[in-house]
């Protein structure tokens, strides 16, 4: 009598439940036996660096800083992209030209509304 | 659970049967497998960090794996001067490791405060707050003594009792499970020293 062909699977499959649930009921057994639980307050705590936690995790962030993003983006993230273009420039097709100029350009809008917004001026 | 006969052991052993026990197999997996806690606190640290590197390579007695959690840690390298400001976070990342847990005092100035155990920002010792296993002496230690005193702290895993009455204290329920955590007083820490594992040296004169 030749085995059902996918009696591999079934076995497979039951190997493959067995593996991993066997060390959490062996786990379970011996933290059930040797292994008495004793939480507390400090043991439970959610912060985990010697340090006790102050407020709650879910602040908001005011809406006002909407301009440290732009400026972070034309004076950092712009510098990064505009090196490989400088560096690229000769070989570049009139697409690509095109594609990195709507990203200044887009740029430079936001340049224009933060000098507007006077957020350039040195705070005295 | 290991009143197994010795002689009887070793006979079977010659036949090239390997009998061991429950408790032993426990404690040969936990004492091969010491993960630290990954922090270190002044120059001693520079020195656990050369244990866990190649040249001497704590590896080899399986305490490699530095966890940057005490959630994860099994073994507390107190690897400096512990300054007042310190002290609190030290106890409450030792509260927060699981059971069980072990503690290193390496070093002259986690010992007593060392040499800087004048100062008035330097706690003397840190078995004022949390129980202590091995202390290692030395301004710093070096690496080998480091790997000595692992070495010691694994012959002391290697005697706990799982059962009985001389079990190790981590079986026991009713031991407390965290220690308190010192507070900044107006002149000092607060208790200065937790007095259930710290009972200060009495000096004995001879009139």
């Amino acid at each position: 009598m030749t085995p059902h062909s996918y009696l591999f699977i079934v076995i497979f499959l039951g190997v493959a439940l067995l593996f991993p649930i066997m060390p959490l009921i062996l786990a379970w057994t011996w933290r059930r036996f040797f292994q008495p639980p004793r939480p507390g307050a400090e043991k439970n705590a959610t912060y985990e660096c010697g340090v006790e936690s102050i407020g709650e995790a879910q602040i908001q962030f005011r809406s006002q800083y909407y301009l440290y993003a732009i400026i972070f983006l034309i004076f950092d993230v712009e510098a990064v992209f505009l090196v490989p273009f400088a560096v690229a420039f000769t070989g570049l097709p009139v697409g690509a030209f095109v594609a990195i100029l709507v990203f200044l350009l887009l740029l430079l809008e936001g340049l224009v509304w933060a000098w507007g917004k006077g957020c350039l001026n040195w705070a005295r | 659970m290991s009143d197994i006969d010795e002689g009887l052991r070793s006979e079977l052993q010659r036949q090239g049967i390997w009998v061991t026990s429950m408790q032993e197999l426990y404690n040969w997996g936990r004492k091969n497998s010491i993960w630290p806690l990954q922090f270190g606190l002044a120059c001693c640290a520079i020195e656990m960090i050369a244990t866990a590197a190649s040249r001497y390579d704590i590896a080899r007695f399986g305490g490699e794996v530095f966890r940057p959690s005490p959630r994860q840690a099994d073994l507390m390298i107190v690897a400096g001067t512990v300054t007042k400001k310190m002290a609190p976070q030290i106890v409450r990342l030792y509260n927060q490791m699981p059971d069980p847990k072990y503690v290193i005092s390496m070093g002259a100035c986690a010992i007593s405060g060392g040499p800087f155990k004048q100062g008035y920002n330097v706690l003397k010792g840190i078995d004022r707050y949390i129980p202590v296993d091995v202390y290692i002496p030395g301004c710093p230690p070096r690496p080998e003594a480091l790997l000595h005193a692992f070495m010691e702290l694994q012959r002391k895993i290697d005697e706990q009792k799982l059962t009985g009455p001389g079990k190790a204290e981590h079986l026991d329920p009713d031991q407390p499970s965290e220690f308190p955590v010192p507070a900044f007083g107006a002149h000092d820490l607060e208790p200065a020293a937790n007095t259930d594992v710290f009972q200060p040296m009495k000096i004995e004169r001879n009139q």
